[in-house]
């Protein structure tokens, strides 16, 4: 079975065409290993076997009468707890939503539904997709499989935990801040955040709607761009979808890379990499190299102004979203209440966690009466020069590279006390979101205590394709993207 | 500028989340330590930056003015905390 639970979405698909496994023992054999590994690692908040069972024959009889037959039909995959999933629990990590059963289906989970892939359930993240480390979640913390005692990253924890266990041949994860490719980096799998506007919001529960974007969580480049081809794509449902010609964004995966210019950003390789992080990404840009890629340095100087902004307009966007939750027609409410104003604060104080409302606050106050030019605006000029900064560096190289998290997995409890400690682990991650752009990160190694370090690679705006032909050829030259933690074997 | 229990009290009714007198001092430090942290914005000079508001320039789509939602309101409603013929429960705000 470890032939399955390695292979690649391709492999899966044929084998399935081919009828060496239905898609029933295949959906088995993950709720197996769901059942036998998650109570060690957390990475699931809700399985529903009767259900996944279901689908998965609905999906076997699809493959038998070979009609309708996609690249996915028949594969399982699970889905991060922030995408509204018909008939299932859907709780965003927090107390207020655990009693959520959605009733309809974000636009992604109808898309990965419509292919005919198969739910094996949802994944724990960080409260409201707020967190880097998967210590804010109402459900406990997901632990990472490589070392139990460390982060899995966040805030799509689980979504990385999964995979990495092979508990699931892939995942669907949100990217605000750098929560698919930090937690993709920490648990040794490939993440991607396409640009903003090429996968609908609509459906998933929003924290930060300029900045919110969906993607895939797998465990190579070739498995992201399979699903990103199924995700992506117009929704008249989310008004900043965009209206683009469909891709095949398989289709450059075999492109040499000889002539390929990688820009790195200065900012990127000075004082805050670890240097066990450092090493990794170095010998990843010697692989390039002798890929016949080329690399020039770079400037972002106003990349170090990213983690500030951003906890300004987030918040900020998070407070609005987030007035929703008032205790009226649906989530939590408190049980004792004098009136409605008592009935909204005292809902939203149990039912909210620690991190969830210090962001609401600060959201809040920077978007308050008096504070508003000072912090709000400043913070969105800012976003501008951030932005401004790739437009220039892009016109000296294809793709930017540096190092996706500046650290491998810490313990937990490690930077839970100060937040902007932990603010700062998506210190890299932080300027694609705001500037819109699509990241993806690999893996390239292992640094200390034997835990995986992410190659970050950026790429031009719906440069998607591109930045999976890069990332894919480097896995067809090197293999620690197949690598998985033994513990979980 | 750092914030006081008034300014974390007015900061609360605001966000209508109740605090607590003991979680209103550590709010205040926690929120002084973020705002700290993003003061360094302002020494940046922006004069004549267009705020940037969203990663791509799009425009709001208009769609025609037709019924495309179906009636669902009793499977929404299944999921309020209090409901009673098809109306949504909340404390009496008028007397």
């Amino acid at each position: 079975m470890s032939d399955l639970i390695n292979s690649s979405l391709r492999q899966l698909a044929a084998a399935l065409v081919a009828k060496k496994i239905s898609a029933v023992e295949l959906a088995t054999l993950f709720l197996d290993r769901i059942e036998k590994f998650n109570p060690a690692l957390n990475a699931f908040i809700t399985t529903d076997r009767e259900k996944t069972l279901a689908q998965a024959r609905t999906a076997g009889e699809r493959l038998k009468a070979g009609a309708g037959v996609t690249a996915l039909s028949g594969i399982p995959l699970a889905h991060k707890d922030i995408f509204c999933t018909r008939g299932w629990r859907t709780s965003c990590g927090s107390k207020i939503l655990e009693n959520f059963v959605s009733p309809y289906d974000a636009h992604v989970v109808e898309k990965l539904a419509a292919a005919g892939m198969v739910t094996l359930g949802k994944l724990n993240m960080d409260e409201f997709a707020m967190g880097s480390s998967n210590e804010t979640s109402y459900f406990g913390p997901v632990k990472n499989p490589w070392d139990v005692s460390c982060v899995p990253g966040g805030s799509s924890g689980g979504s990385a935990a999964a995979v990495a266990a092979r508990l699931t041949p892939a995942a669907t994860g949100t990217d605000t801040g750098g929560s698919i490719r930090q937690p993709a980096a920490l648990c040794g799998l490939t993440g991607l955040k396409p640009t903003y506007g090429v996968v609908s919001r609509y459906g998933m529960i929003a924290f930060a709607s300029s900045l919110d974007q969906a993607g895939p969580m797998a465990k190579s480049a070739e498995d992201c761009a399979l699903l990103l081809n199924a995700i992506a794509g117009f929704d008249a449902r989310d008004s900043t979808s965009l209206e683009r010609a469909p891709e095949d964004y398989s289709r450059d995966l075999e492109k040499p890379l000889a002539g390929l210019k990688i820009g790195l950003p200065k900012e990127f390789f000075g004082e805050g990499m670890d240097a066990d992080v450092c090493a990794a990404v170095e010998a990843a840009l010697a692989e390039y190299r002798k890929l016949g890629a080329t690399t020039v340095e770079i400037g972002l100087p106003n990349s170090g102004l990213s983690v500030p902004a951003y906890y300004v307009i987030a918040p900020a966007e998070a407070s609005s979203n987030l007035s929703r939750f008032d205790g009226v027609r649906y989530g939590y409410r408190a049980p004792e209440y004098a009136d409605l104003a008592e009935m909204y604060s005292r809902s939203r104080a149990q039912g909210f966690g620690a991190e969830v409302k210090r962001r609401i606050l600060i959201g809040t106050y920077v978007l308050s009466h008096g504070y508003y030019d000072a912090y709000y605006l400043q913070a969105q000029k800012i976003r501008r020069l951030i932005a401004a900064d790739f437009v220039a560096a892009f016109k000296e190289c294809d793709v930017i590279m540096g190092p996706t998290s500046p650290s491998v997995a810490f313990a937990f409890g490690a930077k839970s006390a100060d937040p902007v400690q932990m603010y700062l682990s998506d210190i890299y991650t932080i300027s694609t979101n705001l500037a819109g752009l699509p990241g993806i990160s690999l893996p390239c190694g292992f640094g200390s205590n034997n835990m995986p370090v992410g190659l970050q690679i950026i790429g031009n705006w719906f440069g998607e394709a591109k930045m999976l032909n890069v990332a894919h050829q480097y896995q067809k030259a090197t293999d620690w993207h197949t690598q998985m933690p033994e513990k979980m074997k | 500028m750092s914030l006081n229990l008034e300014d974390v009290a007015r900061i609360a009714l605001l966000s209508r989340i109740e605090l607590s007198a003991a979680e209103r001092e550590t709010t205040r430090d926690q929120l002084n330590g973020i705002l700290g942290f993003i003061e360094q914005l302002q020494a940046i000079d922006t004069t004549g930056i267009e705020p940037m508001a969203h990663a791509v320039d799009v425009v709001q789509r208009l769609r025609p003015d037709v019924v495309t939602e179906t009636d669902r309101r009793a499977d929404f409603q299944v999921l309020a905390p209090e409901t009673e013929d098809g109306l949504y429960l909340v404390p009496k705000v008028l007397e």
